[in-house]
């Protein structure tokens, strides 16, 4: 796209979408901490990204304060308008996710003292694909793709899927296992989360969607070919 | 949504210059519209040609057809004078004449003879200072003179003098740009009451003015109308790679 006539217009949409791409980047590590943490019993690990949860909410501040900043004395309109809500709105989704993060990290705490359940194997198989769409999605914000923004779109019911089927086994696991009941609740607490790691993801893909095309997320334009949008 | 001027293939030749290229643009009634452009575009020739000011221009040439209510304002029989008291104007910069603010307002009745008796005159005077927002604060010195008011109330007093002759069409030429802010919120909350009873085009460089007060936008370029919309679309996603630039600021 061409460059604004002022110079540092252009420099603070680059930096809001810099601090997003930095926030990204850190959800994501806390996302792979969360995991080892709990496939480990690594508490020291769990709280360590506890701890490193604020600096994820003080970079939404900054993106919080930047997008007022430009709103206020650039007055954006057209594209820029629209990158600046996607910028807000992206980053509390961001937010959202590095909470996942950490509800995950606290399942570690709670279930540091039982033994090992097959059924944990299964979490760094489930999280693959909501932190492939997490991933994708920052994608899809940064270099404007919304054919990116769609393929995380669609991934969301396949999350869906293998979330059902995760929770089916733990069910199984309950009822041949009464006694650690307790153990597999917290599992399908952390279950649930990685999960709505996906739907945030299809969060920010929808409004990377409205800051490409200028249209309101509508499921039934989806259904659509994407040369037709 | 009927137009109240509907301009069809209007080209406008400064000599050999071509400043408009075959404008085709409908005026919604009782709406502003709004052009923007970059300097030269052309939207002010165009506005001018909407109650043919251009015509003392020297060397002028104009092609096409400037409907009013379905009339041609271009056929050979219409009066000018009387097409004037349908479509005011305000210019950029406030230009009441050197007499007191009454007669300033009192001007256009006069030579158009819309009063019977001076009473009659008293009400034109105060209904138009009134919708023009300055009769609270000028109705003890109607008979100073116009020139000591401040440069908002100027203006405010040229829109008075504009609607006292009851148009039905009030065109703008950046009519704000010499006043400060305070000035031009009470120029733009006056755009949007008097668009009640009036049709307005506003020329203006202000974009954010443009999409507060406008209901429909139309961008010009060297004498073409790039992209022409409802307002808030246009701002917010424009069609056109050039509108997108312009009003971004991308323009180069």
């Amino acid at each position: 796209m061409i460059k604004h006539i002022v110079k540092a217009y252009d420099d603070e949409l680059k930096a809001l979408h810099a601090l997003i791409g930095y926030m990204g980047e850190l959800t994501l590590s806390q996302i792979n901490n969360a995991i080892k943490s709990i496939m480990a019993f690594d508490v020291a690990l769990a709280q360590e990204l506890i701890t490193r949860d604020r600096e994820v909410n003080l970079l939404e501040t900054k993106v919080d304060e930047l997008a007022v900043r430009i709103l206020a004395l650039r007055q954006p309109v057209a594209y820029d308008l629209r990158t600046v809500v996607a910028s807000l709105k992206i980053s509390n989704q961001v937010e959202r996710i590095a909470d996942y993060a950490v509800n995950i990290a606290k399942f570690t705490l709670a279930l540091k003292d039982l033994p090992s359940f097959p059924e944990i194997k299964e979490l760094p198989i489930l999280i693959k694909m909501p932190e492939q769409m997490f991933e994708s999605a920052l994608i899809a914000f940064e270099t404007s793709d919304l054919n990116l923004a769609l393929t995380v779109w669609h991934m969301d019911q396949e999350v869906d899927v293998y979330y059902k089927a995760y929770l089916q086994k733990i069910f199984e696991a309950m009822i041949d296992d009464p006694k650690n009941v307790g153990a597999y609740t917290q599992l399908l607490f952390a279950a649930k989360n990685i999960e709505r790691i996906g739907d945030q993801s299809q969060n920010i893909a929808e409004a990377v969607y409205t800051m490409i095309t200028g249209k309101p997320f509508q499921e039934s334009d989806i259904a659509k070919n994407v040369s037709q949008i | 949504m009927p137009f109240k001027i509907d301009v069809k293939n209007l080209s406008l030749f400064y000599g050999d210059k071509q400043a408009l290229f075959k404008v085709s643009l409908g005026l919604p009634k009782l709406q502003t519209t709004a052009l923007i452009g970059p300097s030269g575009c052309g939207k002010s020739s165009f506005l001018r040609c909407l109650n043919r000011m251009n015509d003392s221009v020297p060397n002028i040439h104009i092609d096409g057809k400037v409907l009013l209510d379905g009339k041609d304002i271009y056929a050979p029989s219409v009066d000018v004078v009387e097409l004037r008291s349908h479509v005011g104007m305000i210019f950029q910069k406030p230009n009441p004449f050197p007499r007191s603010i009454y007669e300033n307002v009192a001007y256009g009745p006069r030579i158009h003879k819309l009063f019977k008796n001076k009473s009659a005159l008293d009400e034109i005077v105060q209904t138009s200072l009134t919708r023009a927002g300055l009769w609270e604060e000028i109705k003890d010195r109607l008979h100073q003179p116009a020139t000591r008011l401040s440069g908002g109330q100027q203006q405010r007093l040229c829109i008075a003098r504009a609607i006292a002759v009851s148009p039905e069409v009030i065109l703008m030429d950046e009519p704000s740009s010499a006043l400060d802010p305070i000035a031009t919120a009470k120029i733009e909350e006056l755009i949007d009451e008097l668009r009640e009873k009036f049709t307005i085009v506003i020329v203006t460089h202000n974009l954010q003015q443009a999409a507060r007060v406008s209901q429909k936008t139309a961008f010009f370029h060297s004498g073409h109308i790039v992209e022409v919309g409802e307002t808030g679309e246009l701002f917010t996603m424009p069609k056109d790679e050039r509108t997108q630039g312009y009003i971004t600021g991308r323009y180069g």
